[in-house]
Parts: structure tokens; sequence; C-alpha cells
């Protein structure tokens, strides 16, 4: 099963590889990883996307929680939660298509940010399945660039992952 | 008053307790040397190689209840090292081990003897630090040994950049030292041991399954009194050995791989496994789907991630074992309840009808030495009180089968990562531990040449060590699968053109003995053990042919053992 795993780890130099060293090293998959500081900034927040039984995701939780740079981690999947994926697209865009491409968007809900002679660049932002129906609605246009950001997530009423 | 980073660096290790460190110098360390130099607290070993440095720290560790330090320079230093800390994280040995690593200016340039130390050795420690300012260096080593020896230990290193070392700082070593991230729980929870009371009260059929953990967490003596309590048989895993004495009718022998057939036959039919400080490691459990069919589990471990890793269990406990001995003695006394006496009965009564195959027979008619023979006779004439390292093969199965050890930390031996070429080495930290006691390391001629350099490091700092070398010509493991799985096709396996190891032994500045026959194995023994300031080098000729028995192959069930 899916699960999407949010971990606050010391934000220093090193502790990314230790995550992903540890996935490599135990064979786990990683589907997703995006890291940045939060508002402290000795901490980062991580939000990674795997997938395993609940015996493999397990032992994810615990490795994870063993490395001593992590300080608290959580399971998404447990909880009632919000998961949002942002997904910049730029896509080739003349005469007829112009007008296809930002109909398209505003359907999706989609912004465009960057506009040139030929082309249009899309940031969208939602769940990754609505990021794919958006790449797949596009189909009849050639694009040129997918830069997606992967999961992050954050759960849903008071329920907060913090120190 | 302000100190330099290297004069910091050995201040810290005072007030650590660290009385020992096992390294060798080189440029980035430099500055560290000088200031080693000019102290008398710290006695620093020089080793030969250092693997052997890291060897030694974890023999230290393994035989006292302080942590093993080392020390290295930057890159070959450091990767030399890497077989040990590697080896130290296998078996959770409190370790620091400090390297030293290039200006900082310089990191990331190629520099001479530069390598990413923390990146390296980051799968391989429980945690790793770059020290990248002066500043931070006595927080950093504060932090190091608190890690090392906390929680489930394991290797820390610490990387250590020239100029950090030349820096000066205030020196003021931290009392105490808190991470937010770091919190190992050692208190088990009591809602757990009480399920867990329930269910090794109720038990017919019950097996206590120790392991290292026993060791490491001090916990022999809670682990007997909870043993002899209930009267349950015991099994230790490699790594146990010593936790409970070996000499006890409770006490069934080694379970797993070479272990003995009531050992394993008593976890394969059992109601109840009471796994404590053991990780169902697959050179114990065999094929994972066979194991144990009939038990519930009970697991106290430190490690949480230990719990349910292999094989799921039914009433886990986090902590420390001795504290979690201790809680379920209590509540097991408190409940004043009694284990049924007359399945008790029934069940020691099926043991000891395992125990009666007598799986661990061998000829003792033989003309040729049987390295066996010499292991039981090294155990009488050591009185079974030794302090015994080993290395990696047969000769360290036979040991673990035939030398009874009574008290923990004694048998120190290279489990988890199968390093040969641990044994010597690791004998001399035990010996710097340890100096008054008796010292052995049982080899073979393969293993102890891997780390045999150290050999002048022991007639450098009068390590009195007795090594038992079992040479057979062969890597005796190997040749042993190859007869068994391979029909017979003994690849790369024997070594031709051995050295002469009496003269190598001499060379060295020890006494080398050969021995041929049977009927000169215990005068050897003897002979050696009375030289108390020497090593004594004893190459015993061994039968060649000679297998570990019994044996679990691969994929099969522990029920499933090839006798002899």
């Amino acid at each position: 099963m899916r699960h999407i795993i949010s971990i606050l780890i010391e934000n220093e130099s090193g502790a990314l590889s230790r995550v992903a060293g540890l996935f490599s090293a135990r064979g786990y998959n990683i589907e997703s990883l995006t890291v940045a500081p939060t508002d402290d900034p000795t901490l980062s927040r991580m939000t990674l996307v795997t997938r395993g039984s609940d015996q493999i995701i397990e032992q994810i939780t615990k490795q994870l929680n063993k490395l001593v740079d992590v300080v608290k981690l959580m399971d998404l999947t447990e909880h009632r939660h919000i998961e949002r994926e942002m997904m910049l697209v730029k896509v080739k865009a003349q005469g007829t298509e112009r007008d296809e491409v930002k109909r398209l968007v505003d359907i999706f809900r989609g912004r465009i940010v960057d506009v040139a002679a030929t082309t249009y660049t899309v940031e969208l932002t939602g769940t990754g399945d609505k990021l794919d129906a958006f790449i797949t609605a596009l189909e009849g246009s050639v694009i040129l660039e997918v830069v997606r950001s992967g999961v992050m997530g954050i759960a849903r009423g008071d329920v907060a992952l913090k120190i | 008053m302000e100190l330099t980073g290297a004069e910091i660096f050995v201040r810290c290790l005072k007030e650590e307790g660290v009385d020992v460190i096992f390294g060798y110098p080189g440029g980035a360390v430099l500055h560290i040397y000088d200031a080693l130099y000019r102290q008398k607290d710290v006695t620093h070993v020089l080793v030969r190689h250092e693997q052997g440095a890291v060897h030694a720290a974890e023999g230290y560790a393994k035989s006292s209840d302080r942590p093993g330090v080392a020390l290295v320079t930057s890159g070959p230093g450091a990767t030399n090292a890497i077989t040990g800390i590697a080896d130290a994280y296998m078996d959770s040995v409190p370790l620091v081990v400090f390297s030293g690593q290039v200006n900082t200016a310089l990191i990331g340039n190629d520099a001479f003897q530069e390598v990413d130390t923390v990146g390296i050795t980051r799968p391989i420690v429980k945690h790793n630090f770059l020290v990248k300012d002066v500043k931070d260096l006595a927080e950093t080593i504060k932090k190091a040994f608190y890690v090392a020896t906390t929680g489930r230990p394991g290797p820390v290193v610490v990387d250590i950049p020239k100029d950090v070392t030349a820096d000066k700082f205030e020196f003021k070593y931290p009392r105490t030292v808190k991470m937010r991230s770091y919190n190992p729980t050692v208190k088990g929870h009591l809602g757990q041991i009480k399920k867990a009371a329930d269910l090794i009260l109720a038990a017919e059929k019950p097996m206590v399954y120790s392991g290292g953990g026993v060791i490491l967490s001090h916990a022999s003596k809670a682990l007997t009194e909870f043993t002899r309590l209930l009267g349950y048989p015991i099994t230790n895993t490699l790594m146990g050995l010593g936790a409970y004495p070996a000499t006890d009718r409770q006490f069934v022998g080694m379970l797993g791989m070479h272990g003995t057939y009531e050992a394993n036959m008593g976890m394969h039919h059992a109601d109840l496994i009471i796994a404590v400080g053991a990780r169902f490691d697959d050179r114990v459990t065999g094929n994972i789907e066979k194991f144990c069919p009939h038990a519930k589990i009970v697991h106290i471990d430190i490690d949480p991630a230990s719990i349910s890793k292999n094989v799921k269990v039914d009433v886990p406990i986090v902590g420390d074992v001795d504290r979690v001995l201790k809680e379920l003695v209590k509540e097991i006394r408190e409940r004043k309840g009694k284990p049924d006496a007359s399945a008790l009965e029934a069940w020691w009564q099926q043991i000891e009808e395992w125990r009666a195959m007598d799986c661990l027979k061998y000829d003792r008619d033989s003309d040729l030495i049987k390295p066996q023979y010499v292991i039981e006779k090294l155990w009488e004439v050591t009185k079974g009180d030794a302090f015994v390292t080993s290395d990696v093969g047969q000769h360290q199965m036979f040991t673990a089968q035939f030398y009874k050890f009574d008290k923990p930390n004694r048998w120190i031996n290279s489990g988890g990562l199968g390093t040969m070429g641990f044994g010597l080495p690791a004998a001399m930290g035990v010996q710097m531990a340890n100096p008054k006691d008796l010292v052995c390391t049982v080899t073979g001629e393969a293993s102890i040449q891997m780390c045999i350099q150290e050999l002048s490091t022991c007639l450098q700092y009068q390590l009195p060590i007795k090594v038992v070398n079992l040479n057979n010509r062969y890597m005796g493991m190997v040749r042993q699968w190859q007869e068994f799985f391979y029909q017979g096709r003994y690849a790369m396996s024997y070594m031709d053109a051995l050295p002469d190891f009496v003269k190598l032994a001499e060379a060295y500045g020890h006494v080398g003995m050969r021995i041929e026959k049977p009927a000169d194995v215990e005068g050897a023994l003897k002979e050696a053990m009375k030289l108390k300031d020497r090593l004594v080098f004893m190459d015993f000729i061994t039968d060649q042919g000679e297998n570990v028995y019994p044996m679990i192959p691969a994929g099969a069930g522990q029920n499933e053992m090839i006798l002899v």
C-alpha cells in the first residue's frame, strides 16, 4: 500500500543523505521525496511517499526513527490528511492551440505563469491523480517540459507534526 | 584558557575516562598526536594497520564496561578502519572512532589523503559527525560518547579536519548532553510486562532464547535469576554465550546453524519463546517460514526496529534488557504463580532425550588432532575462565560449541559481520582492558594471516596473548560447504605455501610451538599457559577433513539438522 510519511529532521548537512541512504541500503522504494526547512530554521520537513506491506512500512518508520537526526515522524496515511503536489508544465501553444490550452488550464484550475510567442508555462497544484489527468488531457499538444515537486502533505484537524 | 583543538581532544578523552586508545598516526592527525605526546593520562597503542585498531577497540569494549576508542588519519587511515567499524555496527559495540580529515578549506577538492569519511561510513555507523569548527569540538565528542554507549550501542565516527585541531577555543566540557532527536527507551512498558508474565506463567514448553543484548546491557545476573526462578531451558546465540552459565543444567547450548540439537529442537517445538536481547538473525532462525511454528513470542529489546523485523512478535517489550528482566522477575514473584510443574517436567524429559543424542560427539580415537579436542583441552587447562577471542570459520564454531563460558564478556567474536582477522587485534584490546587476566585467541591459518601484522604490536606492548591456531591447511568452513554443496570441488580453499608459523612467531619476538599429535595437545597448552609474560603461538596441525556438526543447511528449518 502507498504511504505518505512526514518527517521532522535536523536541518543539518548530510541529513537528507541519511534518509536516502537508509532507503537504498535496505531496499525500500521511494516514490517521491520533498524536503525544505520549516518555520523553525533548525528543522527540515520531509515528505516521503513509499509503498510496501504493513510489515515493511512498520520497519521503514522504525528505521527512520532510529536515525539520530530524525526528530519526529508521522505516517499521514494513518490520519485524515491533505496531500498536494505542484507541477510546472511548458507546453507548445501556437495559433488555435493557445485557446485550447488556456481552456484546459481553466478547467483544471491551473494558472498560466509564463507566456511566450510559442509556449505557455502552466502551474498546477493538486493530488498526483489530478496532475496525471492534466498531462493526459494535454495529449493533443506538444509538452516541452514537466516539473513535479513530489508530494507534500499535512494532517487534517488538530493533528499536527511538531515538537 | 584557550586550548588548541588537539588539546581539547585529549582533554575530552580524559573527561570521558578513556585510559587507552588504539591508533595509527598520519598527516591529518599530527596535531592530535603531538598533544597525545605531551600528556600522560591516555595510553596510545600503536597498531600495525588501522583495521587492527578498530578491532582492538572492539575487544576492549566487549570485555569491559567502557567504550572502545580508535584514532586514525584521513584517507587510507579511515578506509582501512571501515571493516572494523562495520563489524562494530553489526555487533552493536560501543565505539568512538576519530578520523583526521584534510583542512576544511580543502574538503571536496580531492586533496591529498582525502576521502568523504562521513559519507563512506554513514551506512555502518550508529551516527557520525564532521566537526567544522573548533567551537563545536568538545560538545560533539560528548555527544559521540553519549550516542555510542546509550540505547542499542554502536560505533560513532567523529571526523576532524586538521585546521580544527590547530584552531584555539576556550575548553569547557559539557556536563550533560541532550539531543531532542535521540531518546532511547530504557524502561519497559508495564502493561506489556504484565502481558508477558501471563504468557510466561502459562507456557508448557517454554524456551528462553537470549542474545548479545544481554551482555551489552550487563544483564547476565538478571537473566540467570529470571531463568532459574522459572526453571525453563535456555539457549544462547553466538553473541550471547556466557550470559547464562554454560555448565548449568538448564543451559541447552547455542542455537542456530551450528547450535545443538536440543536447542534447535527445543525452539522448534516450544509453545513460548522468550527472546531477550536477540535479533532473530538468519543464522539463528534457519528458514523463517519454518521457524518456531507452534510458539508465541515475547521479545525484549532496546531497539524497536529489531522487534518484528524478521519474525512477527506477540508481546514486544522495548527497553533496557536488564531493567525489563528485573521488572519481570518482580512481577512473577508478586503473582506467586508457578509454571505448570507436570508440563514442565514432561518438557524437560523431551529435552533430555534430545540432549542424549550427544550431537557434539566426535571421533576421540583419531590419530589426528581434532579441533574439538583442542578446544575441550583449552577449556580444561584454562579452567573455563579465560577471555577467548576468535576469528571466523570452523574454529569459531568449535570454540562456541566446546568452550563452556560461564561468565559474560569472556567470549569475544565477530558474529554479525563475520570478519576474518578479528581475533588477534581483538585479543589485544581485551588484554589492555584486563591486563592481569589470561587472554587466548582461537584462530585458523587462514584467518590469522588477515591481521598477522599485529603480532608486532603485541611485542611492543608486551601482550602475553595465547594464540591457538587450528591449522588444517584449508579455509575450513569454505571447504565444508564445498564438500556438502559443491560435490567436493574445493575451489581456492586450500592454502598452499603456508608460512612456518613457529618461525614466524619467533621472527616477531614471540614463542612458537608446533603440535602434531593428539597426545601432545594438553601438555603444549599447559606449557604455553606457564609462559605468563610471553605471547605463545601454538600451531596445532589438525584433521583436514573435520566438519562442524550439527548443521542446519541453508533453507532448512531448525528441526532439519544434519547430525553427523
